[in-house]
């Protein structure tokens, strides 16, 4: 028994995914349930031999590219504006409500606009990316550097430490454990952010080939792309996941070190 | 004056939330001799943390002067080592860089002799073989006693400790005043200690300073005539009964003025 219950928790979730898609399969075939509805998994993956296997690399590649380079920007603007914000009262008070009312955006609203004001190309998809994946950065950031506690700061007072000593040295690692949270929030966002800004204006890219095979009815390959993207998105967010394990492994919580 | 700290008519007043000042330090005269255990003990508002913060200069007098050997305290002095209530040791650090980290943190790198001392700073808190450990794998009482030696790195002549062994269970808070006392007979130092406990205070004490609350001033303060060293005889010996009634009475039934 114990060794059933010990197969049955580890292969449970393996198990119930297989389910899932046989369920699926089988009611598409059952009902006949027309494929610009509903494909059936089979169909999806016979709709990826549509295209080369390097136009798949091709799209892939520059969603994740764009979605990469967004993030990047995102984290080069978080952290510095999160310093200033902590550091200054006068500064939180100026830039956070421009910081709200960005977030309060809605991102596919602004997206087309974006694309009118800066033309087509690479620059409107990474500030379309970088725009949604940075607000959860700056917050995240600033939360952690001020949740230093204040005996801390104190103890750095009392050394007479200098300001940036205590950025260094105190508050920054403090908000590791923040940042990396937010970090991986952000990863997924840049992903959507990505597609959003290829649904806008894009000649190549998973969202754009989402967009392509709607309006041409091929929705198996479309749900081939959106299948990809989800690993893809995945993939990044384990990938950030393992950057923090091996970076910084205490900042993860107790249950998680074990 | 001779003394080591010297608090002269120190009046302390905040500004509360609501925008009214308030009195949290009121004509507080105060003399600390060298080498003397003085403990801090007060109902809860009575000050004695803002006296702490004062010595160490992170807070400036309203009015009044704070010296530290007949000089005026202006800013924190290298003469000081503090201890919080809570170990706030840094956990990405290992024990042993939590302990030379105010060296780190003040001159921006940590030599060799610091590394010795810290190590044995180690051996004399009775945790030789934990340098290498993160603080999340220690007890709270192993936390709070590194971050006493964190305190003695610089090995000041002055340690100011906040309640630091409050957060403790009963059972190691008494274990942690026997150790405290034989680190400070192998180290002597001034010590001021902000407590709760009348049993921690009379242990560990040269004379107690009890302290009335709104505003904050001090009451009365009491020679403890127990002998050194002290131990776990001390606590049944009928003097330490007595005076413990006696503050207790004292801390209890004094009325704000």
């Amino acid at each position: 028994m114990g060794t059933l219950k010990h197969y049955a928790d580890r292969f449970a979730p393996l198990l119930a995914f297989v389910g899932v898609l046989l369920a699926w399969e089988a009611a598409c075939r059952l009902f006949a349930i027309p494929a610009f509805v509903l494909p059936a998994p089979s169909a999806v993956i016979a709709s990826t031999t549509e295209i080369g296997a390097g136009r798949w690399v091709q799209h892939l590649l520059a969603t994740v590219q764009i979605a990469l380079i967004g993030y990047l920007v995102a984290i080069l603007l978080a952290l510095p504006l999160a310093v200033m914000i902590t550091h200054s009262r006068l500064l939180s008070r100026t830039l956070l409500p421009w910081l709200i009312i960005i977030q309060s955006t809605p991102i596919v609203a602004i997206a087309p606009i974006i694309v009118v004001t800066l033309g087509a190309g690479m620059l409107p998809r990474v500030v379309i990316t970088t725009l949604i994946a940075f607000f959860p950065l700056v917050i995240a950031t600033a939360t952690g550097l001020a949740s230093v506690p204040d005996e801390l700061l104190e103890l750095s007072r009392s050394l007479r430490a200098s300001r940036s000593r205590e950025y260094w040295q105190i508050r920054m690692p403090y908000a590791v454990p923040h940042i990396f949270s937010a970090l991986k929030v952000a990863i997924t966002l840049a992903v959507i952010g990505a597609v959003v800004a290829e649904f806008v204006a894009a000649e190549v890219g998973l969202g754009y080939l989402i967009l392509f095979a709607t309006s041409t009815f091929k929705v198996p390959m479309a749900f081939a792309a959106l299948t990809l993207l989800v690993a893809c998105s995945l993939l990044l967010y384990g990938v950030i996941v393992l950057a923090q394990r091996l970076l910084c492994p205490w900042s993860l919580g107790k249950e998680a070190g074990q | 004056m001779g003394n080591v700290i010297d608090l002269t008519r120190v009046c302390q007043t905040f500004v509360s939330s609501d925008g009214s000042p308030v009195t949290a330090l009121q004509d507080v005269d105060l003399g600390l001799r060298k080498h003397e255990f003085v403990s801090l003990i007060g109902p809860s508002g009575c000050g004695k943390s803002t006296v702490l913060r004062l010595i160490a200069g992170l807070l400036k007098p309203t009015a009044g002067t704070v010296s530290i050997f007949d000089r005026p305290v202006t800013e924190p002095r290298d003469e000081i080592g503090v201890v919080f209530q809570k170990p706030t040791l840094l956990p990405w650090l290992n024990v042993l860089d939590n302990i030379t980290f105010p060296m780190r943190h003040k001159y921006g790198h940590v030599d060799a002799k610091d590394t010795e001392r810290a190590q044995a700073l180690l051996s004399t808190i009775g945790l030789a073989d934990f340098g290498r450990k993160r603080p999340g794998e220690l007890s709270g009482g192993m936390q709070q006693r590194v971050a006493i030696a964190r305190s003695l790195l610089h090995d000041p002549d002055i340690l100011l400790m906040d309640e630091p062994f409050s957060a403790l269970d009963a059972l190691t808070r008494d274990e942690m005043s026997f150790e405290l006392l034989r680190i400070w007979s192998e180290r002597p130092k001034t010590v001021v200690f902000v407590t709760h406990s009348i049993q921690e205070a009379i242990l560990l004490s040269d004379r107690i300073v009890v302290m009335s609350a709104r505003p904050g001033r001090v009451a009365e303060i009491i020679d403890v005539p127990l002998p050194r060293p002290r131990s776990l005889a001390t606590l049944s010996d009928p003097v330490f009964t007595a005076l413990a009634n006696d503050i207790r009475v004292k801390v209890f039934t004094r009325k704000p003025e």
